[in-house]
């Protein structure tokens, strides 16, 4: 039973969602590889992942490698031919490597992973479906079996504070691979207020309209004696700043009470606050995911309902 | 250059979603559109020929029931110049994998300098799409592209990961997928709904594009689902429908009760 785990990093951090997965696969038994593909990688913090569970380390050091999904499918490959399952956390280049990879290798693969087994009985993933009103139990067809988790769904505890042995491992880039390159990176801006450790937060999403309807929130906050956070799709379009941003690709919060304004509550929005303690969410959309997991959905006119909440909560 | 936009037929918003509880398939027979976030590459393919790309050709490519005839009807509505439709029995059932496979096999003969696909699909939650394909088609990839130029045979995109801003460039023919953040797509004009109807429509069969047929379907699927059953059970959350406001009270009283104001 050889299992790979593919370990996503930046800037000498693992993904968490990474950890998670490794973590979890060890603790299932068997021996559990860890994969690290990158530029300049040093073979002692490698070696640290047996903290995590990892058995051994395999590490793909090219400069091709840095931060791009394609060149790590190619240096993977050859590894997961050989594996019986190829586990990645979630992460915007896992997804992006662990569907390169069952495309080249003919595999099958389960996304939003939230549970799964390893092991006699065979590879089994669990996930939740259709807005997550029910639960999917798969199995595979296919050696590798490959499976990529939910954001937040595996906590990474160091599980022993073993290191494992690393091995160097050679890398054959594809022609295609190298067509894309990165050509510069925007750090998330440090500073500010940290939405993580506020206790009420009153998040935003396009459905307030544009951002000029910002100070409407912002006065629902400071009613509430809360901060001020926002969905992924409101920062890609530019009209606030990515440090107050909540989900997969942004922060995981879990204030006491989340107030979530024309937020539709997709699944990457979700999996960034689905822990707060009180949620509550206002959407003129009846059919809005969010309202399935809210403790209070109100259906309205966000721009209305916003200052007369206000309103309401000066009034006490 | 020629652009192709992948999009597909979803139960629509208002459709009661759930499994056949005897094929594990997504129940197809209420209500459908066009994926929201489909929608969004289209846009974007229309953008860049009105930016003065000489774009020859948007050709929209589906994979799909027959009757995803309507939500088609939509892309042709919103600049697609032609659709082609792959669909065929054999390919019901198809998972990820199958249909990666089958989309990149239907796009290689479309000539396309730029695949365009959504970030994921409103019914099956998942945003792999772009990255298989790309793989299958042997081309450079970006997913999650927030906002996009082109000069030359290369494409500049900016993307979203957990750190930040990532800009990537890429030679063409690439494959990409647009965030839902990448722009607001137009409403047709009746003008443009009645021109869609003379729109070509390309219906091709698993045997006409050279599909494998054991890479697809419900025999070809690699990932193969042995039950389903309810969620957690959690509390029902309360709903309140709100006028003019007059919510803001309850409201406040909800908070109250809940101890967090």
């Amino acid at each position: 039973m050889a299992t790979i785990v593919f370990m996503d990093h930046d800037e000498g951090a693992f993904n968490p969602n990474s950890l998670g997965v490794l973590a979890k696969a060890a603790s299932l038994g068997g021996e559990v590889t860890a994969f690290v593909g990158g530029s300049g990688i040093d073979d002692a913090w490698a070696g640290g992942l047996g903290a995590y569970g990892a058995s051994r380390v395999l590490v793909a050091d090219d400069a091709a490698l840095a931060g791009l999904p394609q060149p790590l499918v190619d240096a993977l490959e050859p590894h997961a031919r050989e594996a019986d399952t190829v586990l990645f956390g979630a992460g915007v280049v896992s997804a992006d490597v662990a569907a390169g990879l069952a495309a080249r290798v003919g595999s099958g693969i389960n996304c939003e992973t939230t549970d799964f087994t390893l092991g006699e009985g065979g590879v089994v993933a669990v996930r939740p479906a259709l807005g997550d009103t029910v639960m999917v139990e798969s199995t595979f067809a296919s050696s590798p079996a490959i499976i990529l988790g939910r954001a937040n769904a595996f906590a990474s505890e160091p599980t022993g504070s073993g290191t494992a042995p690393v091995e160097r491992v050679a890398v054959t880039v594809q022609e295609w691979s190298s067509a894309a390159r990165m050509a510069g990176r925007e750090q998330a801006e440090t500073g500010g207020v940290d939405i993580t450790e506020a206790d009420v937060l009153v998040a935003f999403g396009r459905g307030i309209g544009g951002p000029e309807n910002i100070p409407v929130v912002e006065q629902l906050a400071k009613a509430l004696g809360g901060e001020v956070a926002a969905t992924r799709a409101v920062v890609d379009a530019g009209w606030t700043s990515y440090s107050m941003q909540v989900g997969q690709t942004g922060k995981t919060v879990s204030p006491k009470l989340y107030v979530a304004c024309g937020i539709s509550g997709a699944i990457q929005h979700k999996v960034g606050m689905a822990n707060a303690g009180v949620i509550v969410a206002i959407n003129k959309d009846v059919n809005a995911p969010i309202f399935e997991f809210a403790d209070l959905g109100v259906v309205g006119d966000v721009l209305t309902v916003m200052p007369k909440l206000t309103e309401a909560l000066a009034g006490r | 250059m020629n652009i192709a936009v992948c999009v597909k037929e979803v139960p629509s918003a208002t459709s009661a979603k759930r499994l056949d509880p005897s094929t594990y398939r997504l129940d197809r027979s209420g209500d459908s559109e066009l994926n929201p976030f489909d929608v969004h590459g289209l846009e974007e393919a229309i953008k860049l020929r009105e930016a003065g790309h000489e774009v020859e050709e948007i050709v929209a490519v589906c994979m799909g029931r027959e009757n995803a005839q309507r939500p088609l009807q939509k892309a042709l509505a919103l600049g697609a110049d032609r659709v082609v439709l792959l669909t065929d029995p054999a390919l019901a059932g198809s998972d990820i994998s199958g249909t990666a496979y089958a989309l990149a096999t239907v796009l290689e003969k479309q000539n396309a300098d730029l695949v365009i696909l959504g970030q994921q699909a409103s019914d099956a939650d998942c945003y792999v799409m772009a990255a298989a394909v790309a793989d299958h088609l042997r081309r450079p990839l970006v997913t999650q592209v927030a906002s996009l130029s082109l000069e030359g045979g290369t494409l500049r995109a900016k993307r979203q990961t957990e750190h930040g801003y990532d800009v990537i460039e890429a030679t063409l023919p690439a494959v990409i997928s647009v965030s839902d953040a990448i722009n607001t797509p137009r409403l047709p004009s009746i003008k443009a709904i009645m021109g869609a109807k003379k729109k070509p429509t390309d219906q091709v069969s698993a045997a006409d594009a050279g599909i494998d047929p054991s890479r697809v379907g419900e025999g070809g699927a690699k990932s193969v689902v042995r039950s389903v059953s309810p969620p957690p059970a959690k509390q029902e959350g309360r709903r309140i429908e709100d006028t003019g406001g007059d919510s803001a009270g309850a409201i406040v009283e909800f908070l109250a009760e809940r101890g967090v104001i």
